[in-house]
């Protein structure tokens, strides 16, 4: 059987798999329908400061091979998740856990980092600088290397914790992005997140969206999640955690290829609640039927 | 929570664009009238929430309103085709609090629900009334389904072909009541918050991305703060909803 065991900034995951952040709270709803600690690890729900409603309803969307969401950061706020989330958690999943963070300001970066720097279940740090969702934060720190390189300066000095930088895809060039972030110090680069897109209303003639705009997933966006993920790769030394769109094993493989470490399964938990545990089943025969013997060799096999 | 196959046994159109369909197989995480089952349709990425009409050991019904593409693809499928369900979604309607004379209110598509709900009061040995609204007679369905169970039914019509003409809050404050449990648009569920002389338990419908709490897409601001629709709700209760305006 392959050896499905990866390596992610000296922490041992064993098997690439990774629900990403927002698409499974904090592991509660679905610890009820399976064993999470089959997982190599979760993202879990953007926090923030302080606690957040988000958007206005409607915040999701049908699309072609995909949805739509403008959910914009809610969570309980950092206080919560570490005194009430995490210690709910431990009891359920045993293994690191990567915290994903959110915020408006660099200090608000820092801020949580710093917080989540003494929690031991903590593995690694996700540095959301791309949700779409968040007006004047999120994406804003995203879309310019400056202040993408500003944001992992801040949070590098809050915390000893590996530090991976969360990258929007809608920008004009994620790899100076990604080089920036890695010239400041991130342990590694997680994309992509959403890509802004829209629906409107036939019966209404207008968004569906509240918000109007909001952040597509889904397997409509893999091709391009691929596309970007080996055009990181090339461009730094450092991990990648690839997503976008991600709904099977095959993907799972061809994201590798292309050049990440390990992989994150996002909308596809949100239709199919057993997606991970079925992919992870998945793999061994996948490996096999493609001559795959250890799953962390093929890590940019494609270049 | 339960994930399964389900095979199609009818699927039939029983009023302007309402198709009723009856699906065999496993109902055991349903516990209560009011929740709903989520359906993946080939061809579209979101599964479609809907309402339990009735269920019973073998099997249950659904009832629905085509209202886009995925809907419509729903009614044109034929006995025997197996669709992939999450059922047992949602707290559904809470029945000890209606005490001995409840009422229900059903606009359009929001009656389903009421039926197992009714069925559930009778059986408690409540006398349940029916107020059903619809815009007009072809759209009127489920009227001599609650009949048949025992329950008084009152119908009005915003063109006035059947029954009192009007919508259901003119015709509420004819009616005596303990309790009140409803379900339907939210122009008339705001309505009946107004004129309502008792508490009762209103069905939320919201878009939802996953239907059982993981993506926040349909979350709502309660006097007991921020709840989901999906596993809060869909059913709420008259002291804990903040009317938006």
């Amino acid at each position: 059987m392959a050896d499905l065991s990866v390596m992610l900034s000296g922490i041992k995951l064993d098997n690439p798999i990774i629900p990403a952040s927002g698409t499974f709270g904090y592991g509660r709803e679905f610890s009820e329908l399976y064993d999470i600690n089959i997982l190599g690890s979760f993202s879990f729900k953007g926090t923030t400061k302080e606690e957040r409603f988000g958007n206005p309803t409607p915040r999701i969307a049908d699309t072609p091979s995909g949805m739509i969401n403008s959910v914009g950061l809610q969570n309980p706020g950092i206080d919560k998740v570490i005194n009430e989330e995490l210690p709910r958690l431990k009891k359920t999943f045993k293994k690191p856990l990567i915290a994903n963070i959110g915020g408006f300001s660099v200090e608000e970066y820092a801020y949580c980092a710093q917080r989540l720097n003494t929690e031991d279940q903590v593995g690694i740090i996700e540095v959301n600088i791309s949700c779409p969702n968040v007006h004047g934060g999120g994406m804003g720190f995203g879309t310019s290397a400056s202040s993408a390189a500003a944001v992992t300066k801040a949070v590098r000095s809050a915390t000893k914790k590996p530090v991976y930088i969360k990258l929007s895809p809608n920008v004009t060039d994620i790899c100076e992005i990604a080089k920036a972030c890695e010239a400041e110090g991130a342990d590694g680069i997680s994309l992509i997140n959403t890509l802004l897109g829209m629906r409107i209303d036939l019966r209404t003639k207008k968004p569906v969206i509240a918000n109007k705009l909001g952040g597509l997933s889904g397997p409509a966006i893999f091709p391009v999640a691929l596309g970007m993920v080996y055009r990181v790769y090339d461009a730094v030394n450092i991990p990648i955690m690839g997503m976008g769109g991600v709904s099977s094993a095959k993907d799972v493989i061809e994201m590798m290829l292309a050049g990440a470490s390990a992989v994150q399964i996002g909308a596809e938990n949100l239709v199919n609640p057993y997606a991970c545990r079925n992919i992870i089943n998945e793999l061994p025969e996948v490996c096999e039927r493609y001559g795959i013997k250890k799953i962390s060799e093929i890590t940019g096999g494609a270049h | 929570m339960t994930e399964g196959k389900y095979e199609i046994i009818e699927n039939t159109k029983i009023a302007a664009d309402v198709f009723k369909m009856h699906l065999s197989g496993d109902t055991s995480a349903l516990t209560r009238p009011g929740q709903f089952v989520n359906i993946k349709i080939t061809g579209y990425f979101l599964r479609r929430p809907i309402s339990v009409c009735d269920y019973d050991g073998t099997g249950m019904t659904l009832i629905y309103k085509t209202v886009g593409g995925g809907t419509e693809k729903l009614s044109e499928m034929p006995a025997g085709h197996t669709l992939d369900l999450l059922v047992g979604l949602g707290n559904g309607y809470d029945t000890s609090r209606s005490s001995s004379a409840p009422l229900l209110i059903g606009g359009g598509v929001g009656v389903p629900p009421l039926y197992g709900l009714a069925k559930l009061l009778l059986s408690e040995g409540k006398k349940v009334t029916v107020l059903l609204g619809f815009n007009r007679k072809e759209e009127i369905f489920l009227d001599d389904d609650f009949r048949k169970l025992g329950a008084e039914v009152h119908i009005t019509t915003a063109d006035g072909s059947v029954g009192t003409k009007g919508f259901v809050t003119d015709a509420m404050n004819g009616i005596s009541y303990t309790y009140f449990y409803t379900c339907g648009p939210m122009p008339m569920m705001r309505a009946i918050a107004k004129c309502a002389k008792t508490q009762g338990q209103y069905s939320f419908e919201e878009r939802m991305g996953c239907g059982f709490g993981a993506c926040m897409g349909c979350s709502c601001k309660t006097m007991f703060g921020t709840k989901k629709v999906c596993t809060d709700g869909p059913v709420f209760e008259s002291e804990e909803i903040i009317w938006q305006t």
